[in-house]
């Protein structure tokens, strides 16, 4: 079959490998019939993220027909048709059974690896490294499904593959974010980054029935979708001081929640021992959780900052002290999306959204390549681009 | 009854004495990786550091200089224990210095920052050194190696209650279902089991063991004394607090003696022994929770490969 793989750093090719094969009792392989690129894709593209190797197959956000099943798989019939969800999860385990499918710690085979990095391991991801598992992603003609009892979600003919497609990653994760915000009736949200999740953290906020949504970020394209499409309030954060218009538009006390939906881009593995030197000599060019720190700073007392921007390792200056004296709550975490399947895919067919409006592109899984290319550098007002692969 | 109180048979044993060794060359491994990753990514400001001439050749330098120490870092930290990496940091040292050697003679050098960057690595190469020496006389003396005993102990929360866990155990040959180095465990009578495990180079080791005490909540065992392995292991299991399943608790010591088989199996068991006794009871876990250990389509191959489909190594795992 054809797959992107990972070459190196801003090196993907589209290539001739082996069809999958079932390895576990409870796989199934699914033939796909849309595929995305995600924005923590290139965190990929761009090299930051360790433990990649060259061949490695990205993609984790999937979709397509069943044509194979392992002999324990008991939901799924071959010619079902799904999504599947990014997280890999056995549906058992403690973490599991408490719907925290990201955090499975069954599903993770390079489990030590992670617990080196972070203390303890996360859930196995399609796609992305091998410290998160070593399992081929879903950019691909086919992809191995494992826990396929557990994860895939059948979705109704009615609803086309662009209208589904995201359940897989990008819409539970900005869901979950809007989510962790704990919205009551009157609330501001602010969101850092209008990019695909962005857009979803946007809409999901007034879903929940957050009053007031202001999106900040750089892009007019993104900023113009936040408004057109999310009916959010914007600021482009080099046209404006971010704090003050925030204090402004708030009466001078801050939203009532924030969230992150940019990360780190530039996050390197942890260093530990070497951590203190090799922040001397980075802390020019690591500086990087702007919109981290800047969500605290905003955020009002006792308020609520919601952090799905992917972060790898550490960040500097930290405002703890923000947090702690002004009661802040944390939330965080990759997108527990087996748990958001159902409410959100019922949120679709009842019509309350559309996730098809952040599409930009539609492209031949041949053109992969290209597509990480204008999607790194924004180029064609690129904000989502879909990959056909058949 | 707490492993703590059961018979240990090398309870006289010298215990292994490297690992501040060890702990060092972790930190050097570290050390290696993040002044690999900062010459990689900010060579001027590194240049600027050390106070040479921050220019495209240098910058270039740096960055060689740069994955040195990185493969160097990633080479230590994968294996600790061998003192291989550790010399190549050594001489990489050696290179460090003589560069910076050559950039004093240079006009457009900062010689102060030059001479406390010199000073800092040869402060490094000390280290490297005495971590180096260290390790070395671990490993390339045999006698050190094979005599010393290995003690592991490791536990994990398994969503089954104690009694199912207990079972499963009880029965050895379900062991090489979750424990990787086992080939199979065969048992030979009401108290004995003969176990055999891969060794390196595929070679098999085998052995005779027994279980010592066999209680609802915990099994000792040993190697039958005269083997050529001699190791024993305790295993508890405790109701885990709220009903979250049972605490297993592994405690393993391998003392193998001297001899070529005896080398062989301390090399295998010194590879990574907690880590290889957490993997074990991860695997454990993953067959009592899930019935079966979850595979990508990395992790079925024994060395690196690519996230990626490969069918040969699929039809070995479908058989497996």
């Amino acid at each position: 079959m054809k797959a992107n793989c990972w070459m190196g750093k801003h090196d993907v090719r589209v290539e001739q490998v082996p069809d999958p094969q079932i390895l576990n009792q409870q796989d199934a392989i699914v033939k796909i019939t849309s595929t995305a690129i995600c924005g923590s894709d290139l965190h990929l593209y761009n090299g930051f993220v360790p433990t990649m190797e060259s061949g490695d197959i990205l993609g984790h956000e999937f979709m397509g027909e069943v044509v194979e099943i392992g002999r324990e798989v008991k939901n799924l019939n071959i010619g079902d048709r799904v999504v599947v969800p990014f997280p890999i999860a056995c549906g058992r385990c403690f973490s599991c059974q408490r719907e925290l499918f990201s955090l499975c710690e069954n599903s993770n085979p390079n489990a030590w690896m992670a617990e080196k990095l972070w203390g303890h391991s996360p859930a196995g991801l399609f796609g992305y490294s091998h410290l998160m598992g070593g399992y081929a992603g879903g950019q691909a003609e086919y992809a191995r499904v494992p826990f396929a009892d557990v994860g895939p979600i059948k979705v109704p003919e009615g609803l086309s593959d662009d209208q589904v497609l995201f359940l897989s990653d990008i819409f539970p994760t900005g869901y979950m974010g809007a989510e962790m915000c704990n919205i009551q009736s009157g609330d501001t949200i602010a969101i850092w980054g209008c990019g695909p999740v962005g857009q979803f953290a946007i809409k999901s906020a007034f879903l929940l029935g957050a009053e007031r949504v202001i999106a900040i970020d750089r892009f007019g394209p993104r900023l113009k979708m936040a408004r057109e499409k999310g009916r959010a309030e914007t600021l482009n954060y080099e046209e404006v001081d971010v704090l003050e218009t925030l204090k402004e538009m708030t009466g001078g006390r801050g939203p009532d929640a924030c969230i992150d939906a940019v990360g780190l881009e530039a996050h390197t593995p942890s260093l530990v021992h070497a951590y203190d030197r090799a922040k001397q000599a980075l802390m020019l060019e690591t500086d990087r959780p702007i919109a981290l720190r800047q969500a605290i700073m905003a955020c009002r007392n006792g308020g609520t900052v919601s952090v799905i921007g992917v972060y790898g390792g550490f960040v500097d200056k930290f405002p703890m002290g923000s947090v702690m004296n002004r009661s802040l709550t944390i939330r965080t975490g990759q997108a527990h999306v087996q748990k958001y399947l159902r409410p959100l895919l019922e949120r679709i067919q009842k019509g309350e959204i559309d996730p098809s409006f952040v599409i930009t592109h539609h492209m031949r899984l041949d053109e992969a390549p290209e597509g990480f290319a204008i999607f790194l550098k924004k180029q064609d007002d690129c904000i989502k681009i879909v990959l056909k692969p058949h | 009854m707490s492993a703590q109180t059961q018979p240990n048979p090398w309870s006289q044993r010298q215990e292994p004495e490297n690992n501040n060794a060890e702990q060092l060359a972790n930190a050097l491994g570290w050390f290696s990786v993040g002044l690999g990753l900062a010459e990689i990514a900010a060579p001027g400001t590194i240049a600027e550091l050390i106070g040479v001439r921050d220019d495209d050749r240098t910058r270039a330098l740096l960055r060689i200089y740069g994955a040195r120490e990185l493969t160097a870092g990633i080479g230590i930290l994968a294996r600790p224990q061998s003192p291989g990496w550790v010399w190549s940091r050594v001489a990489g040292d050696l290179l460090d210095l003589s560069a910076l050697g050559s950039a004093f003679n240079s006009s457009r050098t900062n010689r102060t920052k030059a001479s406390i960057a010199a000073a800092a690595v040869l402060g490094v190469t000390a280290l490297d050194v005495y971590c180096a020496k260290q390790l070395s006389q671990v490993s390339e003396n045999g006698e050190i190696e094979t005599r010393k005993s290995v003690r592991v102990k490791k536990a994990m929360v398994i969503g089954r209650s104690p009694d199912e866990v207990y079972r499963f155990w009880h029965d050895f040959s379900n062991l090489p279902s979750f424990m990787k180095h086992l080939e199979s465990v065969e048992v030979t009578g009401d108290r004995q089991s003969h176990w055999k495990a891969r060794g390196p180079a595929g070679r098999t080791v085998e052995w005779d063991a027994e279980i010592v005490e066999d209680q609802p909540n915990s099994i000792t065992w040993r190697s039958i004394p005269g083997s050529d392995v001699d190791n024993s292991g305790s295993v508890r299991f405790e109701r885990a607090t709220g009903g979250r399943g049972t605490l297993v608790t592994v405690e393993l010591a391998y003392a193998p003696p001297a001899g070529v088989a005896g080398a062989a199996v301390a090399k295998l068991f010194r590879a990574e022994p907690a880590q290889q006794v957490e993997d074990s009871l991860r695997a454990l876990k993953q067959v009592l929770e899930t019935g079966e250990i979850a595979k990508s389509d990395a992790s079925i191959h024994r060395g690196m490969h690519p996230a990626q489909p490969c069918l040969k190594a699929a039809a070995k795992a479908a058989t497996a």
